[in-house]
């Protein structure tokens, strides 16, 4: 194994390796292998392409809180797509679609995964690096290339994807649909197309890392919990995009080369189209078999983050730790068996709805569980109310409210008169969007020290959340009565029909809130690129972290420890532990150090024997 | 110092072997949802049915006699016959050519009997899957180009076993996905 092979070397083994292999600036910064500075490239490059993402939803917002009103400066902005400061109803249509996949994909999935699975793994389970830096490189290059054209495809002269980010046909499949559905459409497909190569190759990483290239002493059940959620987060990837890929090249079948996999009796401009035999349905069923686990892909991360943050800034062990990793498999399974779910209203079998129902039902089991352990390990912790704790228990808060909402929907009875309203919009943007982005900022914040070894600041911290934890409430909990309403999703001006006019003032509240909510990531955006260089030089286990990535060196260095990686034998979680000196423990630490806190599960013994002895008194 | 720089470069497979496994399980996933796609359509009717080309038959032994080459070739490696693994190694790749100039032939008999892949769905799936199998074995064969590389260039013995291995077990794999999917486009018509 090579983390054994490179066990024996030392630090003079180290400097000798560099003089050999001189890092230019093209292989540090930019061609770079190591997972620390790749985590750092796809960190910047998702926040770049969440601020296009925020920028969007602003704009749109604008149209629908004022949708009579002319803004002349839109013009300037947007030219021929805001003609008299109004904006144009086909790109309203873009807008929503390209807000949709780049948060999806490449903020929340690429942006979030990429982050902190590349800079966590191999400094969570002990290893000098990826199984395969060389892929892990590539994938970086994959994403980037993706992005690049995901945002070029806004400038075009057509006009972006327009079929929103679930890309269904006929829209997407007939080129001469709508005007983002020719070019723009295509790039949408190579762009994706790319990411999904770009999410192979970082997941088969991330998984051959966990499974191969653990140190000494971590057994599987002695990682934390961030890296069961990576983990389980790129197996559900490894499953789930190949089967989108398979859709999508049955797609491009269809748009390029006539094929009829989807289309059937269309007829344009009064012209039947010779397509005869397909069914667009079936292309909901295998985005949606991806479509499902997908989501699950952009909150497992957050979850697995939170829970190391809560643990550690509770300083309490994590309440049950096992029951935590049974739930992410658990909601890792039943992930594959709910698609159905999105598809109530296609005309699907009553009784199959009915299985569907049922599958969806029982998954909000395992999410329950993770909430209930939550607030068990922060009941009468001793709570460090840290920027990244603040965030992490906004997490739980909006997976509460917002998988509640996912009850509602998923009964088939109801989902007739919610599917495709705001009530679904508010479901997704709170228990998946909101709560995912919550955990990324509180991913950031705690780890920031380990990426860029300074601090970020606190207050500015504080203030970011609390503004952001409001607009978030603000701008989505409204949006429920609007659903419950009927009034449906992607529609592009509220005026345009008699029932939803009275929700108009509703919708300016909410674009408001939006806007406060979109400037005060700004705060963030200031403290995250002036703490770079301005802030405070970190200390090397600034949060007192039982997790191994802390007793790594401050100053980065090419495979992570100086000396030997070391050994692991205990589970992370001994914080305030009863007997100790210290309120943590690091994994690092043997029990033979730590006679006086020592207990007999420590060592496998459960209680029975205890208890058999006590009835026999 | 420098039989630890060596040591640092010793080469270890196992975490390369295990991302083609999962590159291979990717792969499965790929062709399951297609075939489950093909019965999800096919259960709506409008089907029309037809007779696989029969040189199927043909390149479906071809891939079998490959693989069975390919697996003598990797046993010659391992006893360092190095010989007789350039024979496996270039006759599992002409076999696997010759499977794949057979697909092609199978899909002129298919023109030739009027079954377009601009037609009914299920004449369009048959030209998907046996396509993108054919996909996997253009790769399989460069796999083996790189092995043969390998041996010409006189590489270590376990680089040269290594890439064997890698080679041997994506080659078997698409030999079993070819007979998966024959035999699932045979029985689903
Ligand atoms: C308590 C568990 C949950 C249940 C029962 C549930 C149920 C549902 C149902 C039935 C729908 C379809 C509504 C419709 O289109 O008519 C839906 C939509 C959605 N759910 Fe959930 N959900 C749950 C948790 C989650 C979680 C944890 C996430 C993400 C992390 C999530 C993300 C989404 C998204 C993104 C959509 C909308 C997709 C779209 O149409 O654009 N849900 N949910
Ligand atoms: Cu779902």
């Amino acid at each position: 194994m090579s983390t054994q092979a490179l066990d024996h070397t030392d630090v003079h083994a180290h400097s000798d390796h560099h003089e050999h292999h001189p890092e230019t600036f093209w292989s540090k910064y930019v061609f770079s292998m190591d997972h620390k500075m790749i985590a750092k490239q796809f960190l910047i490059t998702g926040i770049i392409m969440a601020i296009i993402g925020m920028v969007l939803s602003v704009l749109f917002r604008i149209q629908l809180g004022w949708p009579e009103e002319s803004f002349p400066f839109l013009e300037r902005i947007l030219g021929k797509w805001a003609k008299d400061g109004r904006i144009d109803p086909s790109f309203y249509m873009s807008m929503v679609t390209i807000h949709g996949t780049i948060m999806v994909f490449f903020v929340l999935t690429a942006g979030l995964s990429g982050t902190f699975s590349n800079l966590l793994i191999p400094l969570q389970v002990g290893a000098r690096d990826m199984a395969s830096p060389f892929i892990n490189m590539l994938s970086y290059w994959f994403f980037f290339t993706a992005s690049v054209i995901m945002t070029y495809s806004l400038m075009i002269e057509t006009g972006p994807a327009s079929g929103g980010w679930t890309i269904y046909p006929p829209l997407s499949a007939l080129p001469k649909a709508m005007p983002g559905s020719g070019l723009g459409m295509t790039l949408w497909l190579l762009s994706m197309g790319l990411f999904v190569a770009s999410s192979l190759m970082g997941g088969i990483n991330y998984i051959s890392t966990v499974l191969n290239m653990r140190t000494k002493g971590m057994a599987m059940t002695k990682m934390p919990l961030t890296i069961w959620a990576f983990f389980l987060t790129a197996v559900l990837g490894v499953l789930s995009f190949p089967v989108l890929l398979a859709g999508v090249i049955l797609l491009i079948f269809d748009r390029s080369f006539g094929t009829s996999f989807y289309l059937s009796d269309i007829y344009i401009g009064g012209e039947a189209l010779p397509n005869h035999g397909g069914s667009p349905v079936l292309f909901q069923h295998l985005f949606w078999f991806l479509g499902h686990p997908e989501v699950y892909i952009i909150i497992m991360p957050a979850l697995g983050i939170t829970s190391e943050i809560i643990a550690t800034n509770a300083r309490k062990p994590i309440f049950g730790y096992r029951a935590m990793i049974m739930s992410l498999i658990g909601i890792a399974f039943l992930s594959f068996i709910v698609w159905g779910h999105h598809m109530f209203v296609t005309g699907m079998n009553p009784f199959l709805g009915s299985v569907f129902m049922f599958t969806t039902l029982i998954i909000a089991v395992p999410s329950a569980v993770k909430t209930f352990n939550y607030l068990a390990t922060l009941w009468k912790g001793n709570i460090q109310f840290t920027p990244a704790m603040m965030f992490s228990m906004g997490l739980v808060s909006l997976f509460i409210s917002g998988g509640l909402t996912g009850i509602f929907l998923g009964n088939a009875a109801l989902d007739i008169n919610l599917h495709d309203t705001y009530f679904v919009v508010a479901h997704f943007h709170i228990v998946m969007g909101s709560s995912a982005m919550f955990g990324m900022f509180a991913g950031v914040y705690h780890w920031y020290p380990k990426m860029f070894g300074r601090m970020m600041d606190a207050r500015l911290g504080y203030f970011h959340f609390w503004l952001t934890f409001i607009a978030v409430y603000c701008v989505f909990f409204p949006m429920h009565f609007i659903g419950l309403d009927g009034v449906p999703r992607r529609y592009y001006a509220f005026t345009s029909f008699e029932f939803m006019n009275e929700w108009l003032v509703v919708n300016q509240f909410i674009s408001i809130a939006a806007i406060i909510g979109s400037l005060a990531q700004f705060i963030f955006l200031y403290n995250f690129f002036r703490s770079i260089f301005k802030g405070e030089k970190a200390t090397q286990n600034p949060w007192k972290s039982n997790t191994l990535e802390w007793t790594t060196p401050v100053e980065h260095i090419h495979g992570n420890w100086p000396g030997e990686i070391p050994s692991v034998y205990r589970w992370p979680y001994d914080y305030s532990k009863p007997g100790h000196d210290e309120d943590f423990i690091p994994q690092t630490t043997p029990y033979s150090e730590t006679i006086s806190s020592n207990i007999p599960t420590d060592f496998g013994i459960h209680e029975e024997p205890v208890k058999a002895e006590e009835k026999s008194n | 110092m420098n039989t630890m720089t060596v040591e640092q470069d010793k080469f270890n497979p196992r975490p390369v072997k295990f991302v083609l496994w999962l590159f291979i399980l990717s792969s499965i996933m790929m062709f399951a949802g297609l075939t489950s796609a093909y019965i999800v359509r096919q259960a709506e009717g409008n089907w029309k049915i037809f007779d696989l080309p029969s040189i199927f038959y043909i390149t479906t032994v071809l891939i079998l006699l490959s693989s069975a080459t390919m697996h003598y070739s990797v046993l010659q490696a391992k006893k360092n016959n190095i010989a007789k693994q350039q024979i496996g190694l270039w006759l599992s790749f002409l076999l696997g050519a010759g499977f794949l100039a057979g697909q092609y032939m199978g899909w002129q008999e298919l023109i030739a009997n009027k079954v377009y892949f601009v037609g009914n769905p299920s004449e369009s799936f048959v030209y998907v899957i046996s396509g993108l199998h054919g996909a996997h074995i253009v790769a399989g064969l460069l796999l083996m180009v790189s092995a043969l590389i390998g041996v010409y260039r006189n590489i270590s013995q376990t680089k040269n076993i290594f890439r064997m291995e890698l080679t041997s077990i994506f080659w078997h794999f698409i030999d079993i996905l070819w007979i998966y999917l024959f035999v699932f486009l045979l029985i689903n018509r």
